[in-house]
């Protein structure tokens, strides 16, 4: 049996890794459209200006896009060094995507990055603007393919467990392709993306419109931030992810938990705006609630219920009995009983394999559990309530106030009275971190909700880790640690240089800094 | 759809040609940049050493991020046992790579010369440690690794990270280490002229004699020393879901790895290839003859991978402490379905891949020169 501690040091690992990688990843995702626009204007217009504007956005982009692509590395490396079990239960469908990721989109988005950086002077217009927007479908592309392997875990579709191999093994490819928690992923998360393109491009903007300097280039990057952050921040929050939390139970259980509903309420059920879950007593305190809302958002209707984690936690004790026959089953077909009974009866409760094996935790056999192992169990089914309720809020919060920002920003767009606005700049400056907030929480909601499953109802997470020991991943975390705090300073110092700098990083002589040197000398002289 | 068994082969046909896609291309990144604080002596020199491979290196990577994508999907348990039992070594390479994108990006942004001093002893730990690490990854497959599996296929793994470093294994490293580096060198030489040019030649031919030195030397350690071959004992039906723990293997301490030369003789045209291809580049750099150079360091990438590849077939992961747990591209592998599914997917995308992969690099050929560098400072790395 793996340790508890290797289990827990291995999740804070991953978990580091991605939410440190996802800082990277959704301005990538949203800058690279921006790019693609800017790059568009300056085509169809021929005015340099957007040329400027596409290569120092672009500058900004690549001191992003090299922390990205150095991140992305540890988590592709990551399931084989710390998830081994999983590798090997999951490997078999959870591997294709990440495969066709590296085929489909990571070559494209790599390949045409290159020339987009070094090309100006190679290509023709059309042909650098191609590239541009293809580094911009690939890395989309890439939060597809990525998105279809978490929507995998977070909903399991497509796939049979197979007791010759001992794993999971893919029987539709088309379920697992158009699983709808995956797509509705993947435009929650994408859309994220752009809206993160765009508070960055604004903030900074608005930065040195407060600084009254390169206002041509600023007012320029302003409107197209505001206009593209507005259309995206209304697709993030029509087209957010709650549709998909009717499917599956795992996504049930997350979303009565991150709307702190510990019994089910007639429908259509209220929404609890604020309060404080108590997850020892399974109520919330402080609650305040407004009816309705919830029930609407959540199923899309006025009659439809939303279960309640204390009817789901009695659907799943029910439902780790009957993993406790599949998994004595499992042991007489791996003895090699094959009697047409046994595989018959077999293929009615493997479903519930899954619920069998969090016994695991408590009794290596899963058939001698006793009673306080399966209420133990039961318990576990049930995610962090409290971080789950209040990580939810964070993201929404957030997302609400970069709407408001976005709808006052394309409304000064179209007065073309952003520059009079201090207030509005200030605005869009201090909001620079909200994308980030809104992301990081999401992620927390989305994969913190998914516990205790590493693949919903099926691997649970305590199975998934590797056979290392705690000292080995108490080293790796320390070593990532370091290391990537050491390059996350470095990042932002180039970061902050280059945006202060403005487009006189450029050397083009027509910027500020530049003119301001020119002039110095001229009146030396 | 194909059979199950050829899909297998079809599949140790593709992780081969991935993991030579990535050796011919993100090899020369990485051999380049392990030799460019030596044959680069001024900013200049090796900003364009840098610069020759700066709009390559990404996509060239992903040879390798694909590489290990497809082992994940095609041999699951070979990608679960390997990475978590090298736990260390892989983290090493990942460390070492992780100075790349930064160093690339970073380096040239600010004027300081300790800040660009340091980047570049970066860029050649990240070049040279994976190509070393792989080197010494491959020389514990023929030693065999301390695994076993559960009857859950749970892997445990007993062995340490300095156990990896025996002597056999650092041989193998300085194979790979030298193979990459003299590619890299040889694609200076294509793409650098004057001083950078000349130290590049000359450091491509001791490389190449390196590499030479120790490919025989491996070579010869199979056959003269005590490393046990695995096989098979009793023949299983290749065409069958297989569990891993459902074979029968023996080992064979007398040069049994070699055996597939002498049942398929065809197999030897991969050691006589590197061979011919390390003696090429010691002629053609002496002469600093770039292409020739670069076609050699090419083929002795081909002919060692294809050796080590087909020495070890049909095993993937031979286990030390077990023999039958041992890891083979019969009973490591993926499912039927997703085997094939994979293989539409590979035939759709490598050829389109191959297609602007070539026309990037048709759009950006040429010799950087010094004096390209300073015109260009601000928009080059």
């Amino acid at each position: 049996m793996i340790s508890e501690s290797v289990v827990d040091l291995s999740r804070f690992q991953f978990a580091m890794t991605a939410m440190y990688h996802f800082l990277f990843v959704p301005l990538t995702l949203g800058l690279a459209f921006i790019l693609a626009i800017m790059e568009t204007t300056y085509v169809i217009s021929g005015k340099e200006i957007y040329k400027d504007m596409t290569k120092f956005w672009g500058k900004l982009f690549g001191i992003n896009f090299a922390l990205g692509v150095t991140t992305g590395l540890t988590m592709e490396f990551q399931f084989g060094t710390n998830w081994a079990y999983y590798s090997h239960y999951v490997g078999d469908i959870f591997g294709a995507p990440l495969a066709i990721e590296g085929l489909m989109a990571f070559f494209l988005e790599s390949t045409f990055i290159g020339l987009f950086f070094f090309g100006w002077d190679r290509l023709s217009k059309v042909q650098h603007l191609g590239v541009t927007w293809l580094v911009a479908i690939g890395s989309n592309m890439s939060a597809l393919w990525i998105l279809i392997a978490n929507g995998w875990m977070q909903n399991p579709v497509g796939a049979a467990f197979n007791y010759e191999t001992m794993r999971m093994e893919l029987v539709d490819f088309g379920a697992l392709i158009f699983n709808p928690v995956a797509q509705v992923k993947f435009v929650h998360t994408v859309s994220a993306g752009y809206v993160t393109g765009a508070i960055f491009v604004l903030a900074i903007s608005s930065y040195y419109l407060l600084k009254k300097r390169d206002l041509p280039f600023a007012r320029r990057s302003f409107a197209i931030a505001a206009i593209f952050g507005l259309a995206s921040t209304l697709s993030v929050i029509l087209l957010g992810d709650e549709s998909g939390y009717e499917l599956g139970d795992v996504q049930k259980t997350k979303l009565a938990a991150i709307e702190a509903e510990w019994h089910t309420e007639p429908a259509p059920a209220a929404f609890t705006l604020f309060g404080i879950p108590n997850q020892a007593e399974m109520r919330t305190d402080y609650a305040i609630k407004i009816p309705y809302v919830m029930g609407i958002i959540a199923t899309r209707s006025t009659d439809k219920q939303v279960t309640g984690l204390h009817d789901l936690m009695k659907e799943h004790e029910v439902r780790i009995r009957n993993g406790m026959v599949a998994y004595s089953e499992l042991e007489k077909l791996r003895a090699g009983d094959r009697s047409p009974e046994l595989l018959a009866s077999f293929e009615q409760n493997q479903k519930d394999l899954g619920y069998g094996l969090l016994l695991k935790k408590y009794t290596p056999n899963v058939v001698d559990a006793t009673e306080a192992h399966i209420q133990a169990a039961t318990k576990d089914t049930i995610p962090n309530v409290a971080a789950l309720f209040f990580s939810f809020r964070a993201m929404v919060a957030s997302g609400f106030l970069m709407l408001l920002l976005f709808i006052l920003a394309t409304w000064a767009v179209a007065k073309r009275n952003a520059e009079n606005k201090p207030w509005l700049l200030k605005f869009a400056l201090f909001a620079l971190p909200l994308p980030w907030i809104a992301a990081q929480t999401g992620w927390y909601v989305a994969e913190g909700g998914r516990q205790p499953w590493s693949i919903g109802e099926i691997l649970p997470t305590h199975l998934s880790a590797s056979s290392v020991s705690a000292g080995d991943v108490w080293g790796s975390i320390i070593a990532l640690a370091a290391f990537y705090t050491v390059l996350l300073i470095i990042e932002m110092y180039l970061m902050i240089k280059f945006a202060r700098l403005g487009p006189s990083s450029l050397h083009t002589g027509k910027y500020h800094f530049e003119k301001l040197a020119a002039n110095t000398k001229e009146a030396q002289s | 759809m194909i059979e199950y068994e050829l899909l297998k082969i079809i599949w140790w046909v593709l992780v081969g040609v991935l993991l030579i896609g990535f050796a011919l291309t993100d090899g020369f990144d990485m051999g380049s940049m392990a030799l460019m604080p030596f044959v680069g002596k001024t900013d200049s020199e090796r900003r364009a050493a840098i610069n020759t491979i700066a709009p390559h290196w990404d996509g060239n990577q992903v040879w390798f991020i694909t590489a290990g994508g497809a082992l994940f999907a095609a041999w699951p348990m070979v990608y679960a046992v390997a990475f978590s039992g090298m736990y260390w070594a892989l983290l090493l390479v990942l460390f070492a790579l992780f100075l790349r994108p930064v160093g690339f990006d970073y380096r040239s942004k600010l004027e300081n010369t300790q800040w660009r001093n340091s980047w570049d002893w970066g860029l050649c730990i990240g070049g040279a440690v994976p190509a070393l690490v792989f080197g010494v990854a491959f020389g514990n497959l023929f030693l065999g690794v301390p695994f076993t599996l559960d009857e859950t296929l749970r892997s445990q793994y007993t062995g340490s990270f300095f156990a990896l470093l025996n002597p056999f294994a650092l041989i193998c490293g300085l194979v790979s280490l030298s193979m990459l580096s003299a590619h890299g060198g040889a694609w200076l030489m294509l793409r650098t002229d004057g001083d950078l040019h000349n130290r590049s030649a000359k450091a491509t031919q001791i490389m190449a004699i390196v590499f030479l030195v120790c490919f025989l030397a491996a070579g010869a350690w199979l056959f003269f020393g005590n490393i046990s071959g695995y096989s098979y004992a009793v023949a299983v039906d290749t065409n069958a879901a297989l569990n891993p723990l459902a074979k029968d293997v023996v080992t064979n301490a007398n040069h049994g790895w070699l055996n597939n030369y002498s049942t398929y003789p065809i197999t030897m045209a991969a050691p006589i290839a590197a061979i011919l291809g390390a003696l090429l580049v010691i002629i053609s750099a002496a002469k600093h003859k770039a292409a020739a150079s670069f076609t050699g360091t090419s083929l002795m990438i081909v002919g060692a991978i294809l050796t080590a590849g087909f020495s070890l077939f049909p095993f993937l992961l031979p286990s030390s402490i077990d023999p039958t747990s041992s890891l083979t591209m019969w009973d490591a592998v993926s499912s039927h379905k997703t085997l094939g599914v994979m293989t539409v997917a590979a035939c759709i995308f490598v050829p389109i891949i191959l297609i602007y992969t070539s026309w990037s690099y048709y759009k950006m050929w040429g010799v950087i020169t010094n004096k390209h560098i300073e015109e260009n400072s601000h928009s080059l790395y």
